[in-house]
């Protein structure tokens, strides 16, 4: 049984609207969300905008501080701690954005754009930092001369490698990509895709891949984790989860994500789901998804469902029939 | 050559090279934007007119601008006195090559003293946020609204009247704009994905400001500096012209108009071309100012190049 | 299958531009017909021109470019020799264009009821009330809850699928001839993408309309068309129906993009990598602008571009390797 990395407990965040320092409503944007991510592991999430996958995945890092709930890294709680305890945190964690023309500082070189952490840390600096960064730019697939340039030089998918090498300066255990590769085009987002695995095999790293696109994340997770209005419906291994399909917004989803076979245009899809999805500051009472849910029953709309264990570990959210 | 430590340095020689390459290569092509522009070479070049009679203006001044020659008094322009005399017979022209200095002097420690003041007070209000940013922005407010003309003369009619204090009036109420140009741009700078990822990865505070938020302002902290230098020189003549500034037998170019104000009808000249000599040197600041902006531009420079690459490659091919 | 008139014919349309740091030769003869009532999809990847195509035959192409050469055949009329006011009357009736991002596409300071029923006062010179009574209708049918409350919001109000719905009801109030979609669901959410594309479809038969749907997204091809043209870099490699692209692509590139995305039916460890990058159009590959990165490249590939051979009924693929193994277009 593999070690957790991460482990969230009833992690809540919700972000107070103001009016004149009253606050007059609040955007849920995470509501008790509870999962682990284990050593080794890659974890996707996914979901619609108004999710709370990108809340979540800041969250985790205490890029945004919790309402409530625990964070636990390799056992210890992190939540609340000073910046001084955070440090060893800070260096085995890093981030990788989705929009590589914005991520790279354009006023630094390469060199010091993936050094930074190094200088961060204080690991290497000077010269010792420059041959660093240049073995890790070789791992990336970049060149030498590569260092002593400036981002606008380089092309998205080039960008993204860079960003990429910078997060694997200071040799993190866990890496978060949040939508790392949907600005990429699919010959490019190909390329990246084999390397983060190629990447994650050779140094042992552990993954969590946010994305909207179900075929990457299928691709890449061995765990996935589906989210509505701010709450986990359904979590289990990737196969469970594709295969297996429980909660009817994960099978509608999947039904609604359009496949590469011509011949299912012809047959009829199970779930069609109607409707917009609804505000994050006034979300449905009971189960969030009651409103557009298909197999919406009595009690869905007074209580909420937690998250109940189906067997194997795959987990739904959802009243049983 | 066998001198100890000779392998170090020619290696951390080279890096530096390595290393100021990118950035001269940067510069290059500020320049090459910069030379292609009519109106900011042309504003280049009064701005470094006014900086050399500035600092050797009073070496060719041929006559002697402050002491008196009655009986040259109100010569028109001739070929002696190419801008003709003032009212005490002292050459225009000498008085302006020596005064230019003053004018210069104003510029320069008004924004010594503005810029990094504003700089610093808008960086930590941009970077920190919350109450301090509410506190500084308030503050700046404040001095925002100052009438630098009553400060001047609330100035001399304590301390005296003198350039000296209008300097220092005029610095009071100069840095704010420097703090809303830099809090504006580090509110900017605090939000991208890369400050994001430097604290995703422990920076400190420090360590944004210094490496991010700075760097990323320099160029429109540049360009105003650039811009301004005509503005702050035409508010120290302006101060001058109303008698809050340089005193005589300071020739300082307001001050000469202000002197000429009253011979207008008899004397233009006194007047007169010390007044074109100020819009000259703002014009030839703005030029250069709106020029430097350009060249800065990332589009235009992105444009420009591909055909500055172009005639490097043919020029170095033709050799 | 009935054989189908040509609604749209493309011959050999070439487009520049004259930018600063040179020329971009952004669409190199391209050719394609859309029949009457088909759904035809132009796929590629960023650069590849399928935008541009769009505003070429809209012939609202931005300076610096230009259409150089060839020909767009609307039901037989070269639509490059009209004048600017037949080109007028011709856009938003005949032919009507849904965007990528209906924010900005979309007037923030006019209501939704009355942007959607400006093509009625200006193409049916309908009076104003009259025509806000029209778009609700149109409105309703585009899936709108309540119509008529939402005609009187504004875009900013609106959700965006709400938003795309709305450009889709502008587009149609003429019954237009063509419907050009660029990109429309790219920037939604996918079960909002789903039904902005089966409301498409559904509408597209209703009122027997073809559509020119461009996208980078291969599955939604799948999903949605009937015929497909595969560009890269600025030509058209392969042109086929749906199933036989998916089924039996031909021309190198169109394989190693199909094999290049991930999938549920693979489970393979590794995608397939296409070598080096999409080309810039200022100083094209010589020949074949997929040569440089094509491992069936042979020495013809660098120096001649390859002409359209059909390779069986239907199927064209511009590719040296077939040949003679078909007839040239």
């Amino acid at each position: 049984m593999t070690t957790a990395l991460f482990e969230c407990r009833n992690l809540t965040k919700f972000f107070p609207i103001k009016s004149l320092f009253r606050e007059t409503g609040r955007v849920h944007a995470v509501e008790d969300v509870s999962f682990t991510i284990p050593e080794g592991g890659t974890v996707g999430l996914v979901g619609e905008s108004g999710c709370g996958k990108t809340t979540l995945a800041r969250t985790i890092l205490l890029l945004i501080e919790p309402t409530s709930g625990q964070i636990l890294f390799r056992g210890e709680d992190m939540v609340s701690r000073s910046k001084r305890e955070l440090r060893r945190f800070r260096r085995e964690t890093a981030i990788v954005f989705q929009d590589p023309y914005s991520s790279l500082d354009p006023r630094m070189l390469i060199a010091d754009v993936v050094g930074e952490p190094l200088v961060i840390h204080k690991v290497a600096f000077g010269e010792d930092r420059d041959d660093v960064v240049l073995s890790l730019l070789k791992r990336v697939g970049l060149e030498a001369d590569h260092l002593y340039r400036y981002p606008h030089e380089f092309s998205g998918g080039q960008r993204q490698r860079l960003a990429i090498a910078r997060a694997l300066a200071g040799d993190p255990k866990f890496i978060l990509l949040d939508e790392a590769t949907s600005a990429l085009d699919v010959s490019v987002q190909a390329k990246i895709l084999n390397m983060l695995n190629g990447l994650k095999a050779d140094l042992g790293l552990t993954y969590m891949f946010i994305s909207h696109d179900l075929s990457v994340v299928r691709h890449l997770s061995d765990h996935i984790g589906v989210m509505y209005l701010g709450r986990m419906v359904e979590y289990g291994t990737r196969d469970q989860v594709f295969d297996t399909p429980t909660h009817p917004y994960t099978r509608g989803l999947l039904a609604a994500a359009p496949s590469l076979d011509p011949d299912d245009r012809d047959r009829p899809r199970e779930v069609v789901l109607q409707g917009e999805v609804p505000s994050a500051v006034e979300p449905p009472s009971g189960c969030r998804f009651h409103p557009r849910c298909p197999v919406c029953k009595a009690q869905c709309d007074r209580e909420r469902p937690e998250l109940v264990d189906i067997g194997d570990g795959h987990l739904v959210a959802c009243f049983p029939e | 050559m066998r001198i100890p430590g000779a392998a170090l340095f020619s290696s951390r020689y080279r890096l530096l090279q390595k290393r100021l390459h990118p950035i001269t290569k940067e510069w290059g092509l500020t320049f090459y934007v910069l030379r292609h522009s009519k109106l900011a070479v042309i504003g280049g070049f009064i701005a470094l007119a006014f900086i050399i009679i500035a600092l050797f203006g009073s070496l060719f001044a041929p006559y002697d601008p402050i002491s008196a020659n009655i009986q040259d008094r109100f010569q028109p322009p001739s070929a002696s006195h190419p801008l003709g005399t003032d009212t005490m017979g002292r050459d225009v022209m000498s008085r302006m090559l020596a005064g230019a200095q003053h004018s210069i002097k104003a510029g320069l420690i008004v924004l010594a003293i503005a810029v990094p003041l504003g700089v610093l007070l808008g960086g930590i209000a941009g970077l920190f946020g919350g109450w301090v940013d509410e506190v500084i922005m308030r503050i700046t407010d404040m001095f925002l609204a100052f009438p630098s003309l009553v400060l001047a003369m609330a100035f001399s009619a304590a301390l005296g009247p003198s350039l000296f204090n209008a300097m220092i009036a005029l610095s009071i109420v100069w840095w704010p704009m420097y703090a809303r140009l830099v809090r504006g741009q580090a509110l900017a700078v605090r939000e991208t994905s890369y400050v994001e990822a430097a604290r995703s990865r422990g920076a400190s505070n420090f360590h944004i400001m210094f490496k991010h938020i700075l760097p990323n302002c320099l160029s429109p902290i540049l360009v105003t500096l650039t811009l301004d230098m005509g503005w702050v020189i035409t508010a120290a003549a302006s101060l001058s012209f109303l008698g809050f500034g340089a005193q005589p037998p300071i020739p300082e170019w307001g001050r000469m108009v202000s002197d000429g104000r009253i011979y207008m009808l008899r004397a233009w000249w006194m007047s007169v071309f010390p007044g074109l000599g100020i819009m000259f040197v703002v014009l030839g600041f703005n030029l250069l100012g709106d020029g430097i902006r350009d060249s800065l531009d990332p589009k235009l420079r992105r444009l420009t190049e591909v055909t500055w690459k172009r005639e490097k490659t043919s020029s170095s091919s033709t050799d | 299958m009935e054989a189908r008139e040509d609604l749209l014919v493309v011959d050999r349309l070439k487009t520049q531009f004259f930018t600063y740091g040179g020329l971009v030769e952004a669409l190199d003869e391209v050719s394609f017909e859309i029949k009457k009532g088909e759904i035809f999809g132009l796929v590629g990847e960023s650069g590849c021109g399928k935008s541009v195509t769009a505003t070429s035959i809209l012939r609202l192409v931005a300076k610096p470019g230009k259409i150089i050469s060839g020909r767009v055949l609307l039901d037989g009329q070269d639509l490059l020799e009209k004048n600017d006011h037949e080109m007028n009357s011709i856009r938003g009736s005949r032919i009507a264009m849904i965007f990528q991002d209906p924010t900005s596409s979309l007037n923030p300071v006019f209501r939704i009821g009355r942007q959607v029923g400006e093509p009625y006062v200006y193409h049916q010179h309908r009076g104003k009330r009259q025509a806000l009574m029209d778009a609700t209708r149109i409105l309703a049918k585009t899936g709108f809850p309540d119509a008529d409350e939402k005609a009187r919001n504004y875009p900013h109000e609106l959700s965006g699928g709400l938003r795309q719905r709305a450009m889709i009801a502008m587009a149609l109030t003429c019954e237009p001839e063509l419907l050009i979609a660029d990109e429309p669901t790219t920037n939604l959410d996918v079960t909002i993408g789903r039904q902005i594309l089966d409301l498409v479809k559904d509408l597209q038969r209703e009122f027997g309309a073809s559509v020119l749907w461009i996208t980078h997204d291969m599955a939604v091809v799948a999903q949605m068309c009937d015929r497909v043209g595969v560009m890269y870099a600025g030509s058209i490699v392969e042109k086929t129906d749906v199933r036989t692209l998916f089924r039996n692509a031909k021309h190198p590139y169109t394989v190693r993009l199909l094999r290049a995305i991930p999938s549920a039916a693979k489970s393979a460890e590794t995608l397939e990598e296409i070598p080096g990058s999409v080309p810039q159009l200022i100083h094209p590959p010589s020949g074949c602008r997929f040569h440089p990165r094509c491992d069936s490249a042979m020495d013809v590939c660098s120096q001649v571009k390859p002409l359209e051979i059909e390779v069986e009924p239907g199927h064209v693929v511009a590719c040296h390797l077939f040949r003679g193994k078909g007839k040239v277009t």
